[in-house]
């Protein structure tokens, strides 16, 4: 029942059911169909152990969520995790204590990051119980998805998906 | 108020809990005035979203309530509204439920010991510094977890939110082939497991215990996950239908969340520490001898040694996994037909935390009414509370940094998920 490992992975982390916090998921859905065949592409929950699973072996991996990091709501974040250690605020917006900057975090110090990580975060501004993204929110969902294809277009190994 | 002469903390996050609380202390003259744990819960947002919606949804919308206990959410949905139509499915149908279960209290009960818990007794900010020194540790936690998430994507789909339970049984059920492809990594889990309770009993334990009213589902033949009675260990025991006349919850002004109580006693205990003390010998025998080689009584009062006590349950799930792919036989069909009726149903699982209670109204047609949701670590608010009061009052000596680790720490006991909610946990000991 395993998906096998490929070299690209495209994560979109979050909880649909904490509004904002909907906001990674929202991006990977609008790119379905858009992205390239041989790239895995992943909806988690953000608890970081699966995402240390969801990422096993994988050579690039680009991953999505939603952030608090006090910056404008809307605001779009990129970090190379391989350049730079998380921020801790970008844990805050996880509802998980392991989330995506632990483990993260994690397989760094056990030297298991893949060759390239690359992590989007949207600035959320309502995390309480809901389904809908914030008018700020949902506003920069297109420029975020339309970043990530870009960038994963870019990539070395992924193959654009055939038309046919 | 007014707090002029307060010397007042704030401290950064309550880490390594699932979502977001808060916790206020108060000392005043040396004494502890007052302890509250703020946190914010979603049930009511769930009850108002099931409203309306056909019985058929419950068990994957409730799902949706906490992703790191899904099948506590749905196998207590479904027992619910089988409830309520009359409906009991059996064999290899609730022992596949059983086993699902037991993938989850695998994964939960691994997650909790080594990635939330450990670090607080080995003295590590978190689990990332610890993997510095224990990096073999961290991946057996890891790879433990990770046995418990097959179980749950063989069973239910897919391992966060299973989408292949349903009311009455599953949409597909596995071959016994299939889930046979379970049994190698179950027997490493299960020595890891006892390697795990060997490695927790050498942790040192605070001196701590208070006198509990412990609650727990108890069957006559099994340790219970999904069915039994609720017992407590002071004279409760009743039918899970009757929960309600002896379980109040009030709003607490502070917080979204409910205070559960018991009528007239107060306070209550849930979770692995209240199975154990109630139903110690309907675990296998193999559990009960990690439990005693671990050091562990008959009896535990110390919450401290919750950590011990998940890792003698996640021995028992493994070895109750292995039991439940041995025995399997291949139900006919993967789920019992339902017919809505106008009924009210119950039902109440052992989640990893604890009972989690469900409750549903159904009109003619299945569609919902009303729901009501009580989640195991809102029955354990107050005795979290009481817990803080009583340990923060003798060591008030201790520098705040010190106590407000050591507070983390003994809410952490309870492993309260509060994912549902939100974020920051801030730990704040205020000081006149």
């Amino acid at each position: 029942m395993t998906v096998p490992a490929q070299s690209v992975v495209f994560i979109g982390v979050g909880n649909p059911f904490r509004s904002d916090d909907g906001a990674g998921r929202a991006v990977l859905r609008r790119l379905r169909g858009a992205i390239p065949s041989g790239v895995k592409v992943l909806e988690e929950t953000g608890d970081g152990a699966e995402l240390l699973e969801a990422w096993e072996g994988a050579d690039c991996v680009i991953l999505v969520d939603a952030v608090q990091s006090g910056a404008p709501p809307g605001t779009i974040h990129r970090l190379d995790a391989k350049l730079e250690k998380l921020p801790i605020w970008f844990s805050h917006s996880s509802t998980h204590a392991f989330g995506v900057a632990e483990a993260i975090e994690l397989a760094r110090t056990m030297g298991e990051l893949p060759e390239r990580l690359v992590v989007y975060g949207i600035e959320g501004l309502d995390f309480s119980a809901g389904t809908e993204l914030s008018p700020e929110v949902a506003e920069v969902v297109p420029a975020a998805a339309n970043l990530i294809l870009q960038e994963i277009l870019h990539l070395p190994a992924a193959q654009p998906a055939s038309p046919f | 108020m007014k707090h002029v002469n307060a010397k007042s903390f704030k401290v950064d996050l309550l880490a390594r809990v699932e979502g977001e609380g808060g916790f206020g202390i108060k000392i005043k003259d040396q004494s502890v005035k007052e302890v509250k744990l703020n946190i914010f819960e979603p049930p009511r947002f769930f009850e108002a979203f099931l409203r309306g919606r056909k019985f058929s949804e419950a068990p994957d919308i409730t799902a949706r309530i906490c992703g790191i206990c899904p099948v506590a959410y749905q196998m207590s949905a479904c027992h619910a509204v089988e409830d309520a139509f009359g409906v009991h499915p059996e064999g290899a149908i609730r022992e596949l439920r059983r086993l699902l279960y037991c993938g989850e209290w695998i994964e939960s009960h691994a997650l909790h010991i080594y990635m939330l818990h450990a670090p607080d007794f080995l003295g590590y900010e978190d689990v990332i510094q610890m993997a510095k020194d224990h990096a073999d540790t961290v991946q057996r936690g890891l790879r433990l977890k990770k046995i418990g998430n097959a179980i749950m994507t063989l069973l239910g789909g897919r391992e966060i939110h299973p989408i292949n339970v349903r009311v009455g049984g599953f949409y597909r059920v596995p071959t016994r082939t299939q889930l046979q492809t379970l049994e190698e990594d179950l027997k490493w889990a299960r020595d890891a497991a006892l390697e795990t309770a060997r490695w927790v009993a050498t942790f040192t334990f605070p001196d701590f215990q208070r006198d509990y009213e412990f609650v727990a589902l108890r069957h006559p033949r099994e340790y219970a996950l999904n069915e039994g009675r609720l017992v407590s260990n002071k004279g409760l025991d009743i039918a899970i239908s009757e929960y309600e006349q002896h379980f109040a919850e009030e709003h607490v002004q502070r917080s979204n969340a409910l205070h559960s109580a018991i009528n007239e006693r107060g306070a209550y205990f849930v979770g692995p520490l209240a199975r154990y003390n109630l139903n110690f010998e309907m675990l296998s025998p193999l559990a009960q001898g990690a439990a005693r080689e671990a050091g562990l009584k008959r009896e535990c009062r110390n919450p401290f040694q919750g950590i011990l006590v998940r890792a003698v349950e996640t021995v028992y799930a493994c070895d109750e996994a292995l039991r439940i792919i041995a025995d399997y036989e291949m139900p006919a069909k993967p789920y019992l037909e339902v017919t809505p009726r106008v009924d009210t149903g119950y039902g109440c699982t052992e989640a990893p935390r604890g009972i989690l209670y469900h409750k549903y109204r159904f009109d003619e047609r299945g569609v919902i009414l009303s729901a009501k949701i009580v989640p195991p670590t809102a029955q354990n608010l107050k005795t979290i509370e009481d817990d803080l009061a009583a340990f923060v009052s003798t060591r008030l000596h201790l520098p705040n940094d010190r106590l407000e680790w050591q507070c983390e720490q003994a809410i952490r006991n309870y492993d309260p998920c509060i994912s549902c909610a939100t974020h920051f946990l801030k730990v704040r000991i205020e000081r006149e």
